[in-house]
């Protein structure tokens, strides 16, 4: 990534503290953490946001492994009880493993991984990466932040009205139609969508903001093509959002109107097509899965070059090759419809178009590779999250290619097959770029030293822990065992139990997480300015940690010498 | 606040120009409706039979060799308080000849129902080649009640389906009705 000439050096970090003395006018807590239009302020907010709806989240995948441990229906009775169903029937115990299933996927998606990558290390490091004071409509920043929230809420309201068999939204994630339209009374699904409307909002305004930011707001001399890896990753998920985004909202809105407003996109008694509703949804939701980990992948690459004291090994291709994943994403939802009924020609464009996507993600697990090749590694605690990474990711991507094929999904189609593979690319691929991130920037962000030593255990403990949850899942979708169901044969029983298992190690881990962060906090070293020491380039490292509540307010000047 | 050296004019222009594409995509998300019945309608895709007029029809070759099985296939909606079956389940028929088959349907109920019916063809691929001349399904059905009435479908399959490696080896295709209720009024 591009160095920064050593004059700046001087200016960045020896002024730093000067400058705080004039500018460091934090406002009072009210204003400063509800009002606020400071990039790093707002993703601090998003961080914490994501954590909390993660934990809720993940809590809900508990329940559902609880369940799914022993054959047969043993906890959804209690839990529909919990929430407020006495005596639940069989149907409505049911309907709230679709409710479960439906929160899990919505929160994970919308709520966690999206708002902890682009709005949480997005806000925070994308401005001071290119020299930039702040986002450019830093306002803007403030409501697609609190929209987000709201539209959170709206999704935890909806668990408590009625949807239909009984309580919540039992839709799953891509809530198609009919069941999310005739199939679903009640208002918990409008509830569901209209959580959609606002959190896409936020998300289109936060693509706006990024794009404007990233053309204009550039430092003296930070091209394009000089730009961190991680700024070219969220440059790509911002159009990504761009263009996706609306496609689903307009999709949801038919949807909002076909439950309540008597239309008929998608009611054949009206001349609509329930399947209609599947292309659109996809439209958005196949580029959706690559807005989760494009910016895991600029993370990794800032990581791996970091540690490796290296420059990323094609820098170019790498930034490219984001590019490319990002126009080919866009034609190639139908690999998700393989069952819909599409002809054999089309089931071959669609599965040509998907394997070709494989070729841009290879080009980046080499470079990858090709970067730590001869490095000076050193396994810091970001740098082995990073590799496991890049081998989960790997895992699922191997996956993805087979389930590319049109004939091969046929069979396997709405399996655990295809639960093993999505979970692989994005609960464990990136959810351990989140984590690689978190421990990569957390002492900037706070001033304070994370134990190394916890975040080596929660690694190993977690990579254990989301393997056995995750890998016996691959072992069940082959043998049949159907997504979306709270019950299976007791054949199936061993590698579910050893899954449900799996979870409690992964969640384990999840308590060093935690509790890592409360040491940084309680007894954590003061954490200098670049803690990373040689390999760390960007300009993130010449601010002192945390930053200052400003930054550059004298612009950083990138030289023509610098490199990447 | 920050001393920014970036008009704030170039910001704007950006962001709106943004913004501008958000809401173009907003509008294509639209359009993909009606442009989706029109792709349907023009490929077949999805299974949508075409149409063709008399003199079309009266023009086509007949392929006299090759029997082609058609079977049909009745369904109301779940609000729909008719009974609705085909005379014949199936029907063969000369590829290129043109046949007429009959489907009953009975208000089952002491008051009018209105109802259209939408149609589907198995398997997807010879949706393009199964046409009809003139269909019941043309236009709403209004009975009264109890009353029951003989509705026709006049269809050909269409020869090229016998240059289509897809689907020329085909021995049967289905024609699938459902009926669906129309409510009062100028809602469809």
């Amino acid at each position: 990534m591009a160095t920064i000439a050593s004059e700046f050096q001087a200016h960045g970090a020896g002024d730093a503290h000067a400058h705080d003395d004039h500018h460091e006018h934090k406002p009072s807590f009210f204003a400063r953490w509800f009002m606020s239009t400071n990039h790093k302020d707002i993703g601090t907010l998003y961080l914490i946001f994501a954590i909390m709806a993660g934990i809720i989240g993940g809590a809900i995948s508990g329940l559902m492994r609880a369940e799914l441990a022993h054959p047969g229906i043993q906890y959804l009775g209690h839990i529909a009880n919990f929430l407020g169903i006495k005596d639940a029937s069989f149907d409505q115990q049911l309907h709230l493993w679709n409710v479960l299933i439906t929160a899990h996927g919505l929160i994970m998606v919308f709520f966690m991984v999206m708002p902890a990558m682009i709005g949480g290390f997005g806000n925070w490091f994308v401005p001071i990466m290119i020299g930039a004071p702040d986002m450019a409509f830093p306002r803007m920043n403030n409501i697609s932040f609190w929209l987000t929230v709201a539209g959170f809420c709206s999704l935890m309201l909806s668990a408590f009205v009625p949807g239909g068999t009984g309580n919540g939204a039992g839709i799953g994630w891509t809530a198609y139609a009919p069941l999310s339209t005739s199939g679903s009374q009640g208002p918990a699904v409008d509830f569901a969508i209209f959580s959609l409307h606002l959190a896409g909002a936020g998300s289109i305004m936060g693509a706006i903001n990024f794009i404007t930011t990233i053309f204009n707001m550039r430092a003296p001399g930070m091209t394009l093509h000089k730009m961190p890896l991680f700024v070219w990753s969220v440059l790509v998920t911002a159009f990504l959002l761009l263009l996706a985004l609306p496609v689903l909202a307009a999709a949801i809105t038919m949807l909002i109107t076909d439950r309540n407003f008597h239309t008929t996109f998608f009611d054949p008694a009206g001349g609509g097509d329930p399947i209609l509703f599947q292309h659109l949804f996809w439209f958005f939701g196949h580029p959706e899965v690559y807005i989760m980990i494009l910016p895991g992948f600029g993370i990794i690459s800032q990581i791996i070059s970091t540690f490796s004291k290296k420059p990323v090994f094609g820098y170019l291709g790498m930034a490219y090759a984001m590019v490319a994943i990002g126009v080919v994403g866009f034609v190639v939802w139908a690999h998700h419809m393989y069952t819909t009924g599409l002809s054999e020609d089309v089931k071959m464009y669609f599965t040509t178009a998907t394997m070709v996507i494989a070729v841009p993600t290879g080009i980046k697990i080499f470079s990858w590779i090709a970067t730590m090749w001869g490095g000076s590694i050193s396994f810091k605690s970001p740098m082995v999250w990073a590799i496991g990474f890049i081998f989960l990711f790997t895992v699922g991507g191997v996956t993805g290619v087979e389930l590319a094929n049109g004939g091969l999904d046929d069979n396997l189609q709405d399996t655990y097959y295809v639960v093993a593979h999505f979970h692989y690319v994005l609960s464990l691929g990136a959810v351990t770029a989140l984590f690689a991130g978190f421990y990569y920037w957390f002492p900037k962000m706070s001033g304070r030293w994370h134990s190394e030593f916890l975040a080596h255990l929660h690694f190993w403990v977690f990579f254990v822990g989301v393997n056995m949850l995750f890998f016996p899942m691959h072992f069940l979708g082959q043998q049949g065992m159907p997504r979306r169901m709270p019950d299976y044969t007791p054949a199936l029983a061993y590698w579910n139990h050893f899954a449900s298992v799996g979870y409690m190690v992964m969640a384990s881990s999840m308590v060093i997480f935690f509790v890592n962060i409360a040491y940084a906090f309680i007894a954590g070293k003061k954490a200098e300015g670049n803690y990373w020491g040689e390999g760390a380039t960007t300009l993130e490292w010449t601010l002192s940690s945390p930053p200052p509540f400003h930054q550059f307010e004298t612009l950083p000047v990138i030289s023509d010498s610098d490199h990447h | 606040m920050v001393v920014t050296p970036i008009p704030a004019g170039r910001n704007a222009r950006v962001g709106l120009m943004a913004l501008t594409f958000a809401v173009g995509m907003t509008g294509m998300g639209y359009a993909a409706v009606p442009l989706y019945r029109m792709f349907c309608q023009a490929t077949g895709f999805g299974g949508t039979p075409r149409r063709a007029s008399e003199a079309t029809a009266a023009g086509v070759r007949v392929v006299a060799g090759r029997k082609m099985s058609i079977r049909f296939d009745a369904n109301v909606d779940p609000g729909m308080k008719w009974a609705f079956h085909p005379e014949a389940t199936t029907q063969t028929v000369a590829i290129g000849a043109r046949s007429i088959a009959f489907f009953t349907a009975e208000n089952t109920t002491d008051h009018d129902i209105t109802g259209a019916a939408s149609y589907n063809i198995a398997p997807d691929e010879a949706a393009r080649y199964f046409t009809k001349v003139q269909c019941f399904c043309f236009t709403r059905q209004t009975l009264r009640p109890h009353e029951k009435v003989r509705m026709p479908v006049t269809y050909y399959v269409d020869p090229k389906l016998l240059d289509d490696p897809e689907v020329n080896t085909l021995q049967q295709i289905t024609l699938s009705y459902t009926f669906h209720p129309v409510e009062a009024g100028p809602k469809g």
